[in-house]
Protein backbone atom coordinates (compact mmCIF):
# COMPACT_ATOMS: atom_id res chain seq x y z
CA UNK A 1 0.00 0.00 0.00
CA UNK A 2 2.96 2.28 0.58
CA UNK A 3 4.55 2.14 -2.82
CA UNK A 4 3.96 3.63 -6.16
CA UNK A 5 0.97 5.81 -6.83
CA UNK A 6 -0.12 6.36 -3.25
CA UNK A 7 0.20 9.78 -1.67
CA UNK A 8 2.14 10.32 1.54
CA UNK A 9 -0.32 10.54 4.44
CA UNK A 10 0.74 11.65 7.92
CA UNK A 11 -0.42 13.60 10.93
CA UNK A 12 -2.56 13.74 14.06
CA UNK A 13 -3.79 10.26 14.96
CA UNK A 14 -5.11 10.07 18.53
CA UNK A 15 -5.00 6.55 19.97
CA UNK A 16 -7.05 5.75 23.05
CA UNK A 17 -5.71 3.17 25.48
CA UNK A 18 -7.47 0.40 27.40
CA UNK A 19 -10.91 1.26 28.81
CA UNK A 20 -10.46 4.78 27.44
CA UNK A 21 -11.15 3.28 24.02
CA UNK A 22 -14.85 3.46 24.86
CA UNK A 23 -14.65 7.21 24.26
CA UNK A 24 -12.98 6.98 20.85
CA UNK A 25 -16.25 7.39 18.92
CA UNK A 26 -16.27 11.06 19.94
CA UNK A 27 -13.05 11.59 17.97
CA UNK A 28 -14.22 9.69 14.92
CA UNK A 29 -17.24 11.98 14.74
CA UNK A 30 -15.21 15.14 15.36
CA UNK A 31 -14.25 17.66 12.67
CA UNK A 32 -10.85 17.36 11.02
CA UNK A 33 -8.33 19.75 9.48
CA UNK A 34 -5.83 18.85 6.78
CA UNK A 35 -2.98 20.38 4.86
CA UNK A 36 -2.82 18.84 1.38
CA UNK A 37 -0.64 19.15 -1.69
CA UNK A 38 -2.75 19.35 -4.83
CA UNK A 39 -0.96 18.63 -8.10
CA UNK A 40 -2.58 20.28 -11.11
CA UNK A 41 -2.31 18.45 -14.42
CA UNK A 42 -2.19 21.71 -16.35
CA UNK A 43 -1.94 25.41 -15.65
CA UNK A 44 -4.98 27.35 -14.44
CA UNK A 45 -5.50 30.98 -13.50
CA UNK A 46 -5.27 31.60 -9.75
CA UNK A 47 -8.58 33.47 -9.88
CA UNK A 48 -10.24 30.41 -11.46
CA UNK A 49 -8.78 28.18 -8.75
CA UNK A 50 -10.12 30.53 -6.09
CA UNK A 51 -13.57 30.40 -7.72
CA UNK A 52 -13.62 26.60 -7.72
CA UNK A 53 -12.45 26.48 -4.11
CA UNK A 54 -15.35 28.71 -3.18
CA UNK A 55 -17.70 26.32 -5.00
CA UNK A 56 -16.37 23.41 -2.99
CA UNK A 57 -16.83 25.19 0.34
CA UNK A 58 -20.09 24.37 2.11
CA UNK A 59 -21.89 21.13 1.34
CA UNK A 60 -20.42 18.73 -1.19
CA UNK A 61 -21.62 15.38 -2.47
CA UNK A 62 -19.12 12.56 -2.22
CA UNK A 63 -19.25 8.92 -3.17
CA UNK A 64 -16.70 7.02 -1.04
CA UNK A 65 -13.80 5.60 -3.07
CA UNK A 66 -13.77 1.93 -4.10
CA UNK A 67 -11.26 1.14 -1.38
CA UNK A 68 -13.14 2.41 1.63
CA UNK A 69 -14.60 1.02 4.80
CA UNK A 70 -18.10 2.43 4.37
CA UNK A 71 -21.03 1.73 2.06
CA UNK A 72 -20.49 3.42 -1.30
CA UNK A 73 -23.52 5.62 -1.49
CA UNK A 74 -23.58 9.35 -2.16
CA UNK A 75 -22.99 11.29 1.04
CA UNK A 76 -23.22 14.97 1.85
CA UNK A 77 -20.14 16.32 3.64
CA UNK A 78 -19.58 19.80 5.05
CA UNK A 79 -16.43 21.63 4.02
CA UNK A 80 -16.02 24.51 6.46
CA UNK A 81 -13.05 26.19 4.84
CA UNK A 82 -10.50 25.72 2.09
CA UNK A 83 -7.53 28.09 2.14
CA UNK A 84 -4.72 28.39 -0.39
CA UNK A 85 -1.50 28.48 1.63
CA UNK A 86 0.94 28.50 -1.27
CA UNK A 87 1.07 28.06 -5.04
CA UNK A 88 4.10 26.73 -6.89
CA UNK A 89 2.87 25.30 -10.17
CA UNK A 90 1.98 22.46 -10.55
CA UNK A 91 1.56 22.27 -6.77
CA UNK A 92 -1.01 24.05 -4.64
CA UNK A 93 -0.79 23.84 -0.85
CA UNK A 94 -4.28 23.79 0.66
CA UNK A 95 -5.64 23.88 4.18
CA UNK A 96 -9.01 22.17 4.50
CA UNK A 97 -11.34 22.14 7.50
CA UNK A 98 -14.10 19.56 7.10
CA UNK A 99 -16.60 17.25 8.65
CA UNK A 100 -15.53 13.73 9.63
CA UNK A 101 -15.64 11.19 6.83
CA UNK A 102 -14.70 13.66 4.08
CA UNK A 103 -12.38 12.14 1.49
CA UNK A 104 -9.81 14.85 0.77
CA UNK A 105 -8.28 12.89 -2.10
CA UNK A 106 -11.71 12.77 -3.73
CA UNK A 107 -12.31 16.45 -3.01
CA UNK A 108 -9.08 17.40 -4.79
CA UNK A 109 -9.82 15.08 -7.70
CA UNK A 110 -13.29 16.61 -8.08
CA UNK A 111 -11.87 20.15 -7.95
CA UNK A 112 -9.54 19.12 -10.78
CA UNK A 113 -12.50 17.94 -12.83
CA UNK A 114 -14.37 21.20 -12.32
CA UNK A 115 -11.21 23.17 -13.18
CA UNK A 116 -11.15 21.17 -16.40
CA UNK A 117 -7.44 20.36 -16.17
CA UNK A 118 -7.49 17.47 -13.72
CA UNK A 119 -5.66 17.24 -10.40
CA UNK A 120 -4.65 14.74 -7.79
CA UNK A 121 -3.59 14.74 -4.16
CA UNK A 122 0.14 14.39 -3.79
CA UNK A 123 0.47 14.56 -0.01
CA UNK A 124 -1.86 14.80 2.96
CA UNK A 125 -1.24 15.80 6.55
CA UNK A 126 -3.94 15.85 9.20
CA UNK A 127 -3.30 18.84 11.46
CA UNK A 128 -6.37 18.53 13.68
CA UNK A 129 -8.65 15.75 14.95
CA UNK A 130 -11.34 17.09 17.24
CA UNK A 131 -9.48 18.92 20.04
CA UNK A 132 -6.03 17.55 19.13
CA UNK A 133 -3.57 19.57 17.06
CA UNK A 134 0.15 19.50 16.43
CA UNK A 135 0.85 20.44 20.06
CA UNK A 136 3.83 19.46 22.21
CA UNK A 137 1.97 16.23 23.08
CA UNK A 138 2.10 15.07 19.42
CA UNK A 139 4.55 12.18 19.37
CA UNK A 140 6.29 10.22 16.63
CA UNK A 141 6.51 6.43 16.91
CA UNK A 142 10.24 6.88 17.41
CA UNK A 143 9.89 9.29 20.35
CA UNK A 144 7.21 7.11 21.91
CA UNK A 145 9.49 4.08 21.80
CA UNK A 146 12.22 6.17 23.44
CA UNK A 147 9.82 7.11 26.22
CA UNK A 148 8.90 3.44 26.70
CA UNK A 149 12.61 2.53 26.82
CA UNK A 150 13.33 5.22 29.42
CA UNK A 151 10.55 3.83 31.58
CA UNK A 152 11.36 0.14 31.16
CA UNK A 153 15.13 0.44 31.52
CA UNK A 154 15.49 3.32 33.95
CA UNK A 155 12.10 3.40 35.63
CA UNK A 156 11.68 7.03 34.56
CA UNK A 157 8.09 7.69 33.55
CA UNK A 158 8.38 11.44 32.91
CA UNK A 159 8.51 11.22 29.09
CA UNK A 160 5.74 8.63 28.95
CA UNK A 161 3.56 10.89 31.11
CA UNK A 162 4.26 13.78 28.78
CA UNK A 163 2.90 11.84 25.82
CA UNK A 164 0.04 9.92 27.41
CA UNK A 165 -2.75 12.34 28.24
CA UNK A 166 -5.69 11.49 30.50
CA UNK A 167 -8.57 10.22 28.32
CA UNK A 168 -10.66 13.23 29.42
CA UNK A 169 -8.89 15.30 26.74
CA UNK A 170 -10.80 13.27 24.14
CA UNK A 171 -14.01 15.04 25.25
CA UNK A 172 -12.42 18.44 25.98
CA UNK A 173 -14.20 20.07 23.00
CA UNK A 174 -17.64 18.83 24.06
CA UNK A 175 -20.32 20.40 26.28
CA UNK A 176 -19.93 19.12 29.82
CA UNK A 177 -22.06 18.22 32.83
CA UNK A 178 -20.51 17.73 36.28
CA UNK A 179 -22.16 15.37 38.75
CA UNK A 180 -22.04 14.65 42.48
CA UNK A 181 -19.99 11.73 43.86
CA UNK A 182 -23.22 10.05 44.95
CA UNK A 183 -24.56 9.86 41.39
CA UNK A 184 -21.45 8.31 39.82
CA UNK A 185 -21.87 4.63 40.60
CA UNK A 186 -25.45 4.51 39.35
CA UNK A 187 -24.23 5.89 36.02
CA UNK A 188 -21.33 3.44 36.04
CA UNK A 189 -24.00 0.72 36.14
CA UNK A 190 -25.82 2.19 33.15
CA UNK A 191 -28.45 4.40 34.80
CA UNK A 192 -29.55 7.64 33.16
CA UNK A 193 -28.73 10.92 34.90
CA UNK A 194 -31.49 12.67 36.85
CA UNK A 195 -31.43 16.37 37.69
CA UNK A 196 -30.57 16.06 41.43
CA UNK A 197 -27.25 14.39 40.55
CA UNK A 198 -26.13 17.41 38.51
CA UNK A 199 -23.91 19.96 40.25
CA UNK A 200 -22.93 22.24 37.37
CA UNK A 201 -23.20 22.29 33.60
CA UNK A 202 -22.32 24.22 30.49
CA UNK A 203 -24.70 26.85 29.24
CA UNK A 204 -26.41 26.33 25.87
CA UNK A 205 -26.86 22.56 25.85
CA UNK A 206 -29.84 21.67 23.68
CA UNK A 207 -32.05 18.61 23.84
CA UNK A 208 -30.38 15.88 21.77
CA UNK A 209 -26.81 17.20 22.19
CA UNK A 210 -24.12 14.69 23.07
CA UNK A 211 -22.42 15.70 26.31
CA UNK A 212 -19.54 14.52 28.49
CA UNK A 213 -20.49 13.65 32.06
CA UNK A 214 -17.65 14.37 34.51
CA UNK A 215 -17.06 13.88 38.22
CA UNK A 216 -16.13 16.89 40.38
CA UNK A 217 -12.52 15.71 40.04
CA UNK A 218 -12.90 15.92 36.28
CA UNK A 219 -12.98 12.17 35.61
CA UNK A 220 -14.95 11.10 32.55
CA UNK A 221 -17.88 9.11 33.94
CA UNK A 222 -19.97 8.58 30.81
CA UNK A 223 -21.10 10.06 27.53
CA UNK A 224 -24.71 11.07 27.37
CA UNK A 225 -27.44 12.57 25.24
CA UNK A 226 -29.33 15.55 26.67
CA UNK A 227 -33.02 14.92 27.29
CA UNK A 228 -33.39 18.53 28.46
CA UNK A 229 -31.75 21.85 27.67
CA UNK A 230 -29.37 23.56 30.11
CA UNK A 231 -32.13 25.98 30.96
CA UNK A 232 -34.66 23.22 31.73
CA UNK A 233 -32.11 21.48 33.93
CA UNK A 234 -31.56 24.73 35.87
CA UNK A 235 -35.28 25.44 36.23
CA UNK A 236 -36.39 21.97 37.39
CA UNK A 237 -35.57 19.85 40.42
CA UNK A 238 -36.43 16.36 39.22
CA UNK A 239 -36.66 14.17 36.13
CA UNK A 240 -34.14 12.58 33.79
CA UNK A 241 -31.84 15.14 32.23
CA UNK A 242 -29.25 13.07 30.36
CA UNK A 243 -29.57 9.66 28.76
CA UNK A 244 -26.60 7.42 29.45
CA UNK A 245 -25.06 6.50 26.09
CA UNK A 246 -21.63 5.10 26.95
CA UNK A 247 -20.19 4.30 30.38
CA UNK A 248 -16.48 5.04 30.70
CA UNK A 249 -15.70 4.86 34.43
CA UNK A 250 -15.30 1.48 36.07
CA UNK A 251 -18.19 0.50 38.41
CA UNK A 252 -17.04 0.59 42.02
CA UNK A 253 -14.70 3.56 41.52
CA UNK A 254 -17.11 5.52 43.72
CA UNK A 255 -19.28 3.97 46.47
CA UNK A 256 -22.73 2.69 45.72
CA UNK A 257 -25.02 5.30 47.25
CA UNK A 258 -27.99 4.77 45.01
CA UNK A 259 -30.98 3.57 46.91
CA UNK A 260 -29.86 5.63 49.91
CA UNK A 261 -30.76 8.96 48.36
CA UNK A 262 -34.08 8.56 46.64
CA UNK A 263 -33.67 11.83 44.79
CA UNK A 264 -30.46 10.77 43.10
CA UNK A 265 -31.50 7.17 42.44
CA UNK A 266 -32.36 6.34 38.89
CA UNK A 267 -33.92 3.04 38.05
CA UNK A 268 -33.20 2.37 34.42
CA UNK A 269 -30.27 0.20 35.56
CA UNK A 270 -30.81 -3.26 37.00
CA UNK B 1 -5.78 23.66 47.38
CA UNK B 2 -8.69 21.35 48.21
CA UNK B 3 -9.50 18.48 45.88
CA UNK B 4 -12.80 19.96 44.63
CA UNK B 5 -11.06 23.16 43.48
CA UNK B 6 -8.34 21.07 41.88
CA UNK B 7 -10.98 19.07 40.02
CA UNK B 8 -12.81 22.18 38.83
CA UNK B 9 -9.49 23.71 37.72
CA UNK B 10 -8.79 20.60 35.69
CA UNK B 11 -12.25 20.83 34.09
CA UNK B 12 -11.57 24.45 33.14
CA UNK B 13 -8.22 23.46 31.65
CA UNK B 14 -10.09 20.87 29.55
CA UNK B 15 -12.39 23.64 28.25
CA UNK B 16 -9.33 25.69 27.31
CA UNK B 17 -7.69 22.76 25.57
CA UNK B 18 -10.84 21.97 23.60
CA UNK B 19 -11.54 25.62 22.74
CA UNK B 20 -14.85 25.67 24.64
CA UNK B 21 -15.98 29.16 25.66
CA UNK B 22 -19.33 28.26 27.20
CA UNK B 23 -20.33 29.70 30.56
CA UNK B 24 -20.82 27.38 33.52
CA UNK B 25 -24.17 27.21 35.28
CA UNK B 26 -24.03 26.13 38.94
CA UNK B 27 -26.97 24.17 40.37
CA UNK B 28 -25.48 23.80 43.84
CA UNK B 29 -22.21 23.84 45.73
CA UNK B 30 -20.94 20.36 46.33
CA UNK B 31 -17.58 18.85 47.23
CA UNK B 32 -15.94 15.61 46.15
CA UNK B 33 -14.46 13.06 48.55
CA UNK B 34 -10.70 12.48 48.81
CA UNK B 35 -11.44 8.80 49.39
CA UNK B 36 -12.52 7.84 45.89
CA UNK B 37 -11.32 8.43 42.36
CA UNK B 38 -8.37 10.54 41.19
CA UNK B 39 -7.78 13.89 39.55
CA UNK B 40 -7.06 12.67 35.97
CA UNK B 41 -3.65 14.40 35.76
CA UNK B 42 -2.55 12.60 38.95
CA UNK B 43 -3.44 9.10 37.77
CA UNK B 44 -0.68 6.58 38.44
CA UNK B 45 0.90 5.29 35.21
CA UNK B 46 -0.90 1.93 35.30
CA UNK B 47 -4.27 3.73 35.48
CA UNK B 48 -3.21 6.22 32.83
CA UNK B 49 -2.48 3.31 30.49
CA UNK B 50 -6.09 2.19 30.98
CA UNK B 51 -7.66 5.67 30.78
CA UNK B 52 -5.34 7.54 28.49
CA UNK B 53 -4.86 8.83 24.97
CA UNK B 54 -1.63 9.21 23.03
CA UNK B 55 -1.65 11.55 20.05
CA UNK B 56 0.62 9.92 17.49
CA UNK B 57 2.13 11.68 14.51
CA UNK B 58 1.31 8.97 11.98
CA UNK B 59 4.26 8.08 9.76
CA UNK B 60 3.67 7.84 5.98
CA UNK B 61 4.18 4.09 5.49
CA UNK B 62 1.88 1.99 7.68
CA UNK B 63 -1.92 2.10 7.92
CA UNK B 64 -3.65 3.62 10.97
CA UNK B 65 -4.52 0.08 11.96
CA UNK B 66 -0.88 -1.00 11.96
CA UNK B 67 0.13 2.05 13.98
CA UNK B 68 -2.51 1.19 16.60
CA UNK B 69 -1.22 -2.40 16.76
CA UNK B 70 2.35 -1.15 17.32
CA UNK B 71 1.32 1.30 20.04
CA UNK B 72 -0.69 -1.45 21.72
CA UNK B 73 2.30 -3.74 21.77
CA UNK B 74 4.76 -1.03 22.76
CA UNK B 75 2.69 0.11 25.74
CA UNK B 76 1.50 -3.42 26.51
CA UNK B 77 -2.19 -2.49 26.70
CA UNK B 78 -5.05 -4.90 26.05
CA UNK B 79 -7.13 -2.51 23.99
CA UNK B 80 -6.51 0.54 21.84
CA UNK B 81 -8.46 2.47 19.24
CA UNK B 82 -7.86 5.39 16.89
CA UNK B 83 -9.95 8.47 16.27
CA UNK B 84 -10.65 8.15 12.56
CA UNK B 85 -8.47 6.45 9.96
CA UNK B 86 -5.81 8.37 8.10
CA UNK B 87 -5.09 6.43 4.92
CA UNK B 88 -3.64 7.10 1.46
CA UNK B 89 -6.89 6.20 -0.31
CA UNK B 90 -8.77 8.89 1.57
Amino acid sequence: MVGWGYPKVTGVLPITLGSGTKAVGMLMLADKEYVAVMQLHSRVELSRLQEVIKEFTGEVYQRPPVRSSVKRRLRIKKIYEIKILDVNYPYVLLKIACEHGTYVRKLIHDMGEVLGVGAHMRELRRVKTGPFREGEYLVTMHKLSEAVYLYKELGNESLLRKYILPVEYVVSHMPKVVIADGAIDALAHGADLAIPGIVRLHEGINKGDVVAILSLKGELVALGKALMSSQEIMENSKGYAIKNVRVIIRPGTYPKLWGKYKTITTNTGS
Amino acid sequence: MDITSEGLNFIHSLDNFGGVNRKWLVRRDETTSEKYGTIPTLRPLNQLLDYGVVVVDKPPGPSSHEVVAWVKEMLNVSKAGHGGTLEPYQ
